[in-house]
């Protein structure tokens, strides 16, 4: 296996990830073991969807896991598995860090009873996960999508809506004119005349 | 009706949701990332085969990384735990690179091409000791000779290949120190040497097969060893006394240990002390006498003879064979602004390689440590290659008598950093360079168009790349109209100070500090803070602005401070001086002399109070404001914060009169059985308020406490101080005050049962934010505290504000017991933060962002809306209005609002915001190992174009409006023509 996994290509990696989950998903337990009195191992996986990694940056050489706000920080191993060792009974946050994903923190309890039996807990979904293997909750875009070139996209601009409305004036107003009775134009000419300013507003009441 | 229509639509769009946000391309726009890995302690070469040509180092940040040898640039990078400090690192089977770290308890195998970790193993540790990693050297990939680690009492056997742990060994008797690890190429015996009770040398053979001593030999030395020790063959070690004046060979051919002693006197006349230096050599070894280093051979039988000797400030390598058995090594010595490189054979002193002599800048100081690799040319001679590490923390790597590239890796351990300003555009050069023709800029501006239409092609993306570069001229070396061009000064941990330009982030100038006295026990002084010390605006503007460098020497809080005055615009020193006492605290004043100097009170570990400038003038401005200076000291391991008030003249024989005695005020102690002081934190002096009310809903006021002299404080219980995870809920309860520091008055105080820290926290205004840990839900939570003048509530109207009693020209003391009232309201945070800053606007109208840098090394922005006490579950029509958002458990966090976009700030330690002339926009430095710069608007940017503003469209629309008004005048005219033909 060794062999396979030291290649650079990504697509091996996924490759032997995918097998890797057919070998072994059903196999993982929580698994910890005791190494003195009150040190235990916390061992785990980093599972991303094989789907959404082809085409991303997340490599696996760039995921960090940190135990309890950065008191001790570990790497994957090729086949995603990450291991605390020297880990004292005790409740304990599991935090990944992957760029493009977000990764809920994870609860964990070691039990000095039970001589180091582990019990996770999502923290974000409160979800209890029987075996140690994260994933994240969500991809994260950081930038933001440019919308597609549309019509719409130009009408709504500032400048797109200058135009409307001056359409609007330019080829309804005279429309609106004409509905207008030949008589009461007279009258509302006069008016203006005698006004002296013409405006638009004494036009539109109107016309109602 | 229309113009409703239009004006509802405008407000509608212009009133979408305001957060920070980035297209693609827009990236590496306003914004820089520089990636760096800190000090070098250890190099490996790896060139052997064709192909790329890299070094393996790791630091002094516990960074390992991978560089091109050519250009210099980083390959991979792992930045470990801050606590996972590496020991040691090498190369196995040609293709893993190999990491001990954790002083010997951590060993990790990196594969070489791409930074892949493949395995990781815990060693056993059992106590405090050495870490020795030891990777043999073998080219056959077949063979698996295991790697041999020592660290904490024991010795390990691991294959290279996966990682497993073949066999260890027990060393952890009492006082039992080992001291090397030594196996001969193609041996198969490992030789352990060690020392019990300083006295006694103890050699192992141990089988590297199966992990068994196969024979132990112990002699007494009577005279003591002290700690230092070079090996200088496979059987042989040399090592001072105690006395530190004889060197002691120990020879253990065949497991029997002999010494020879040989006095130091004997090698050179006048001898003190002296001290081993750390290179390997073979069959020699260095040491540095008298300010000299001399090179001792060490023969066959352990005779010593000095072979040659230098000046003490030169640096070696390590021996390394080239050909025909024969071992060389480099040298680097200074002479003026030039240093030499000198490739000699161990043998032949004589016998020089290579001598190389390259033009230094002097603001790189000494060279520190130096590592060589040899190639072979293609006329089958042999040609070296060294990569130097300086006393700034630089790297660089030498080659055929020249810097083949460097790297400025003293930015990886910033200390503090200050913006200034640049200078003004001098007369007669112009502003921007004019754009060359209309048609260009038409074509420019079309292409823009394309770009934000999604029409444009990769070409033309590179092309408005380019083009939007060149058109802000943004690199520009003057001061622009939007305060956007900046310098950023960076002071690093190795005493130099940085200025970086706010454009690209390129080097303006760079300064090493140097150490007025010259002398011995103070060479270099490690730099500490720094602080504006004029910044001429309105006097003195002839003035070239300058800042003020605090450094020190040595790291003890008593060692001796120095001041240094450094021109901003020059980067030259304008003054240095040894302040001759120590350095706890520097309170910048709010008052400046008539050079617009600002007043420094610096206060030492004795008590007293020190003024600068040392010059009648700011002593007499000072004595005016004598009785109102007040300061405060946190004394954090006692949990006691004092207040203290100035109180005369210094006496004794060293005092001047610009030395002040102080007298305590006031005293807050916290019970040490259940409090300890874990975080204090004041508002930035110089943040701008643009209000002092806030208008509620209800149209009632609310008036904010807006005082400089606050202080939060937060504290646990002894046992939640620890890490999460090692106390219950029951056991560690959070306490957050806000203390004035005028008169120690305790204004809140808010408790938390069943959290703990770390705390961090950022004050701002009248508001606290802090993050901290909740042990009950297992969450990290977010506090924010509002603190509001109760006083002041009456003046609702304006003819009380104008004549009441607190009204705005009625002077505010501190003595006056303040009616205050908060606010407060709690959030859940699904990350763990390293440091929390505020965004800073020039008038402080602008919104505020908190700027969380998350553990995972990246920036969220996250409104300030997100955070007011006022959010409820509900909220009416009318907060909705005001821009309440309904209540969430839980913060969120939005992708797009990270600033650093698709960059990590590996190594975060802290985020710098300082204001532009803009209004909306603030300047935001982030850095750790890398720096990042970005430029924020957290309102958007309400008062100018945005960058991505088309001219083409606004041109455009006007032409289409005047043909359509051309063509309805034409058409209405032919209109009216017609009717008065009817």
């Amino acid at each position: 296996m060794a062999p396979i996994l030291r290649s650079t290509s990504l697509f091996a990696l996924i490759v032997c990830q995918i097998s890797l989950i057919f070998l072994f998903a059903s196999t993982l337990p929580i698994s910890s073991g005791s190494e003195s009195e009150d040190s235990y191992t916390i061992t785990g996986r980093v599972r991303i969807p094989a789907s959404t990694v082809i085409g991303h940056a997340a490599k696996f050489s760039n995921i960090k896991v940190i135990l309890n706000g950065g008191q001790h920080v570990t790497f994957l191993r090729p086949d995603g598995y990450f291991t605390f060792h020297k880990v004292p009974a005790g409740t304990h946050l599991i935090e990944v860090y992957a760029m493009g994903y977000f990764f809920s923190p994870v609860r964990v309890d070691v039990s000095a009873r039970h001589r180091g039996k582990v019990q996770a807990t999502l923290t974000e979904t409160r979800r209890s996960l029987t075996e140690l293997v994260l994933e994240p909750l969500r991809a994260e875009q950081y930038y933001e999508m440019r919308e597609p070139f549309s019509v719409m996209s130009i009408l709504k601009s500032p400048m797109g809506l200058m135009v409307g409305f001056m359409v609007v004036v330019v080829f309804l107003m005279p429309k609106l004119m004409e509905n207008i009775d030949p008589e009461e134009m007279k009258s509302a000419q006069e008016q203006m005349r005698s006004q002296g300013v013409p405006s638009l507003t004494s036009l539109l009441p109107a016309s109602r | 009706m229309a113009i409703r229509v239009f004006l509802t639509l405008l407000l509608f769009l212009s009133s979408a949701i305001l957060s920070f946000s980035l297209y693609e391309d827009q990236a590496g726009l306003t914004d820089w990332h520089q990636r760096y890995i800190g000090k070098v302690k250890h190099a490996v070469f790896h060139t052997q085969k064709t192909g790329r040509k890299r070094v393996i180092v790791s630091t002094e940040e516990n960074v390992v990384a991978s560089l091109d040898l050519r250009h210099g640039e980083i390959f991979w990078r792992h930045v470990l735990g801050t606590k996972d400090a590496i020991d040691g690192a090498g190369i196995a089977l040609g293709k893993y690179v190999i990491t001990l770290s954790s002083e010997g308890s951590t060993l990790r195998a990196w594969n070489l091409p791409d930074g892949q970790m493949v395995w990781e193993t815990s060693l056993l540790t059992a106590q405090h000791s050495k870490s020795l990693l030891s990777v043999p050297i073998n080219l056959k990939v077949d063979k698996d000779y295991p790697i041999t680690v020592f660290g904490g009492g024991y010795l390990h056997a691991v294959s290279a290949i996966d990682g497993e742990v073949l066999w260890k060994k027990d060393f952890t008797a009492e006082g039992f120190e080992v001291q090397r690890v030594l196996q001969a190429p193609g041996s198969s015996i490992i030789y352990v040497l060690g020392f019990l009770h300083s006295s006694e040398a103890v050699v192992y053979q141990i089988d590297s097969k199966s992990g068994e001593v196969v024979a132990q030999k112990s002699t007494v030395f009577p005279g003591g060893f002290s700690g230092e020790i070079s090996s200088v063959s496979s059987d042989k070690v040399v090592v001072l006394d105690s006395t530190r004046s004889i060197l002691v060979t120990i020879g253990f051919i065949d497991g029997d240990i002999s010494f020879q002693k040989t006095p130091i006197s004997d090698l050179v006349e006048d001898s003190g002390t002296a001290e081993i230096l750390s290179p390997l050599l073979s069959n020699m070894l260095a040491v540095k006498v008298n300010k000299r280093t001399i090179f001792v051979n060490v023969g066959d039988k352990g005779k010593l003879e000095v072979v040659d000797s230098l000046s003490d400030e030169t640096a070696m390598s390590d021996s390394l064979p080239v050909a025909d058995d024969q071992e060389a090594f480099a040298s680097v010595h200074h002479e003026g602004s030039k240093i030499h490189l000198m490739v000699k054979l161990v043998n032949d002193l004589n016998n020089v390689l290579l001598r190389e002599t390259i033009q230094m800048d002097q603001n790189r100081g000494r060279v520190h440590k130096v590592f060589m690799n040899n190639y072979i040319r293609t006329d089958r001679s042999n040609g070296f290659r060294a990569l130097i590490v300086m006393e700034d923390h630089s790297l660089l790597l030498l080659q055929q008598g020249a810097i083949v590239w460097s790297r400025e890796e003293g930015l990886a351990s910033v200390t503090d950093v200050t913006t200034a300003e640049l200078p003004l555009e001098k007369d007669g050069v112009s502003v921007a360079k004019v754009e060359h023709t209309l048609f260009e800029w038409l074509k420019g501006h079309v292409l823009k168009l394309k770009g934000s239409l999604l029409l444009a092609s990769p070409e033309d993306v590179v092309a408005i790349q380019e083009l939007r570069v060149k058109s802000s001229g943004k690199n520009k070396l003057t001061r622009d109209h939007n305060g956007f061009r900046k310098l950023i000064l960076a002071l690093t941990r190795a005493g130099k100070l940085f200025a970086l330009h706010t454009g690209d982030g390129r080097i303006v100038w760079s300064m090493l500090l140097n150490s007025p006295s010259q002398s011995q026990s103070c060479e270099r002084p490690n730099g500490v803070s720094l602080y504006q010390w004029q910044v001429p605006h309105h006097h003195a503007m002839d003035e070239n602005p300058s800042v003020l460098v605090v450094g020190k020497c040595g790291s003890d809080s008593s060692a001796p401070g120095v001041l240094s005055f450094v021109d901003v615009y020059t980067g030259k020193e304008i003054s240095s001086s040894d302040i001759g006492h120590s350095v706890v605290q520097v309170m910048p004043l709010p008052i400046t002399d008539s050079k617009e100097q600002r007043l420094h009170l610096i206060a030492d570990t004795v008590g007293h109070v020190h003024l600068y400038p040392k010059t009648s003038e700011a002593l007499s401005i000072f004595q005016r404001e004598f009785q109102n200076v007040y300061w405060y000291t946190v004394e954090a391991d006692d949990g006691i914060i004092r207040g203290h008030v100035m109180k005369g003249s210094c006496s004794g024989e060293t005092a001047d009169e610009y030395c002040f005695t102080t007298r305590e005020l006031w005293t807050v102690v916290f019970p040490s059985e259940s409090e300890k002081i874990i975080s204090t934190l004041t508002r930035k002096p110089n943040e701008v308020v643009h209000t002092q009310a806030k208008v509620n809903t209800d149209q009632d006021l609310l008036y904010k406490y807006v005082s400089r002299n606050l202080l939060f404080v937060a504290t646990v219980s002894p046992k939640g101080a620890g890490e999460i995870g090692s106390v219950t809920p029951e056991e560690s309860s959070l306490v957050v005050y806000l203390i004035d520091t005028i008169t120690g008055r305790i204004l809140h105080r808010l408790s938390h049962q069943g959290c703990q820290g770390p705390v961090h926290a950022v004050f701002s205004e009248n508001w606290v934010v802090y993050h901290y840990f909740n042990i009950r839900a297992h969450k990290y939570e977010v506090t924010v505290v509002e603190i509001y003048d109760q006083s002041r509530a009456e003046n609702k109207n304006v003819w009380k504000l104008i004549l009441g009693k607190h009204n705005l020209t009625a002077p505010i003391t501190s003595y006056s017991r303040p009616e205050v009232f908060t606010k407060s309201q709690s959030y859940f945070f699904a990350q763990s933060v390293k440091t929390i800053a505020v965004t800073s606007t020039a008038k402080g109208i602008t919104s505020k962002q908190l700027l969380i840098g998350t553990i995972g090394d990246q920036i969220l922005a996250l409104d300030k809306r997100f955070v007011d006490p006022r959010r409820t579950l509900n909220p009416s029509q009318a907060e909705k209005e005001e821009g309440i958002i309904p209540l969430t458990d839980t913060l969120p966090i939005i992708p797009q609002a990270y600033v650093t976009h698709s960059h990590k700030v590996e190594g975060l330690r802290g985020i710098v915001t300082a204001p532009s002339k803009l209004e909306s926009t603030t300047h935001v430095f982030a850095y750790g190992v890398d720096l990042f710069y970005t430029r924020l608007a957290p309102s958007k940017t309400y008062d100018s174009l945005t960058d991505d503003f088309s001219y083409a469209l606004l041109l455009i629309t006007i032409v289409a409006l005047v043909a359509a008004i051309y063509i309805t005048w034409v058409l209405s005219e032919k209109k009216e023509l017609s009717e008065k033909w009817r």
